[in-house]
């Protein structure tokens, strides 16, 4: 594997001083431009990795290291996507999705002399995703799975070398969401980045994810690592396939063992 | 037959303050109530169209001091409204001299500003101000501390400043709750210049219907309280048609707004 781009060293996590533990030691190693996913019953503490690898949140003990430098503040290169796609609604899809160029440098600086050029980025990322056509809309004309679309633009619009999916698919129908994660698929294979995708869904993170991390119970902790070697791209048919469903029985057992414990 | 429904919704306001006018009309002249206690609509109309000089000239100088008043209070209140709603510190310490001020009745208030600035005009303003300026400041500050944290985790994450999250989304997204906040605002301003009119002034609707009630003229008492709300439902409908313009998207809910 090569040398790692995030790296969480005995990363431990309370909130508050007194607080129990909300992550107990947590050691993790993710490749430059490798998708992993975590998985884990709820309230175990999965959001709070996505909080602690942007730097959103400070570890209580141990390191956090992304591109070989130590996190101490919010990280200014991450797209992030939520289960609620938190668009502003005064704003049409396009203008959304052009937010992250707003703010993030060197883009900010760049964006009143390059603005017809970022406008068709933004306009060939909002097609590739099948959002062609609604880049005048409000977000509230658009349906969920639209909404959804156009807020894993806003993600990746600024291409981050770093993108945090906190069970972004969660809220849509199970058709939607499968043809979601074939759009992330080849948006990822296209030009790999690092991927941190937080997810309940077994059959999601076999599909999308090179390494599926499983947690425990509060306070969380990465039991299980499980390669996923299936070969991309992963298409509906794969998800019929024995190692797919061996996969996710195996998925399945840890989390039972897991709720079990 | 969805046409039909929607022009009577558009008459409705005035089947209701007709109807209101009615009943009233109808209540004084069966009880016979004497005109001392309760007029009737239709002679206050009609002496307020005698005096309509007068009023005018009395209505002019409340709206004039009401809109000063008003407008000290919007400019204070978005100040005010962003300090508390964007730093929790300020909130905490700001919170309860805001509602222990705003607990206070304000006409307790205008023998102190008459000692300060004299009778007239000035009270009658700051009246106005103090009285209308409470509503801004909580609304401004709940649409600014409302923000969605995964909002505001996106942003950060993304290297956003406390000033960009403000200018991005904080402000447009408390637009409407400070729309919402000027309707309010508005009517009483209209409150604490009458009020302050009526204490302590010898101009405006405040002053005019004080000194007609001194003359037992009950039908101009009347006259001024219909011609103060007249101006207030005028004012709060201005507010209301700049609310729907400005944010369409906050009101999609309910497109017949």
């Amino acid at each position: 594997m090569s040398k790692s781009f995030v790296e969480l060293s005995n990363v431990t996590l309370r909130y508050g001083d007194d607080a129990d533990l909300a992550m107990d030691t947590t050691n993790m190693k993710i490749a430059k431009g490798e998708f992993i996913a975590v998985v884990g019953p709820s309230g175990c503490g999965k959001s709070s990795l996505l909080k602690l690898v942007s730097g959103l949140m400070p570890p209580s003990d141990g390191t956090v290291i992304v591109d070989n430098k130590e996190v101490a503040g919010p990280l200014k290169i991450v797209g992030m996507a939520f289960q609620n796609p938190t668009l502003l609604p005064w704003r049409t899809t396009l203008e959304n999705v052009l937010l992250p160029l707003e703010i993030v440098k060197p883009h900010r600086n760049l964006l009143r002399k390059n603005k017809a050029e970022y406008i068709d980025r933004a306009r060939q990322l909002l097609a590739t995703v099948g959002l062609e056509g609604c880049e005048d809309k409000y977000p509230w004309e658009l349906s969920g799975g639209m909404q959804q679309r156009a807020s894993l633009c806003r993600a990746l619009i600024h291409e981050p070398d770093l993108l945090m999916l906190d069970e972004p698919f969660g809220a849509l129908d199970a058709f939607t969401r499968e043809e979601l994660w074939d759009i992330l698929q080849a948006l990822w294979m296209r030009k790999p980045f690092t991927v941190i995708l937080v997810t309940h869904d077994l059959r999601e993170a076999a599909y999308l994810a090179d390494t599926i991390y499983v947690m425990s119970k509060r306070p969380g902790r990465i039991l299980v690592a499980r390669e996923n070697t299936l070969a991309r791209p992963r298409d509906q048919e794969t998800t019929f396939t024995p190692p797919f469903i061996d996969l996710v029985h195996e998925l399945r057992s840890h989390i039972r063992d897991v709720r079990a414990a | 037959m969805m046409q039909k429904k929607k022009d009577f919704s558009k008459a409705m306001p005035w089947i209701s303050t007709i109807a209101l006018f009615a009943f009233w009309e109808l209540v004084v002249r069966l009880f016979a109530i004497p005109e001392y206690v309760l007029p009737t609509p239709s002679a206050s109309i009609i002496m307020g169209w005698q005096f309509k000089a007068a009023i005018w000239m009395h209505a002019v100088h409340t709206l004039y001091t009401t809109l000063a008043g008003f407008a000290i209070a919007v400019v204070f209140g978005v100040v005010l409204g962003a300090l508390v709603g964007s730093s929790k510190p300020i909130y905490t310490a700001a919170n309860p001299l805001l509602v222990g001020f705003n607990s206070v009745p304000k006409v307790a208030l205008v023998p102190v500003l008459v000692m300060w600035f004299g009778i007239g005009t000035t009270p009658a303003i700051i009246t106005a101000f103090l009285i209308s300026f409470f509503p801004i400041v909580v609304n401004v500050a709940t649409g600014l501390a409302t923000l969605e944290p995964e909002l505001r985790d996106v942003l950060r994450s993304l290297g956003a400043t406390r000033r960009d999250i403000l200018v991005k989304v904080g402000f447009p997204r408390a637009l409407p709750y400070f729309f919402a906040s000027l309707k309010v605002s508005i009517t009483l301003a209209f409150v604490g210049s009458v009020i302050s009119e009526t204490v302590a002034s010898n101009l405006g609707v405040g002053y005019l219907m004080l000194s007609a009630s001194s003359r037992f003229n009950m039908p101009l008492v009347f006259a001024g309280l219909l011609v103060i709300a007249a101006m207030g439902i005028a004012m709060y409908e201005i507010f209301n048609i700049i609310e729907r313009r400005s944010t369409k998207w906050a009101n999609r809910a309910n497109p017949t707004n």
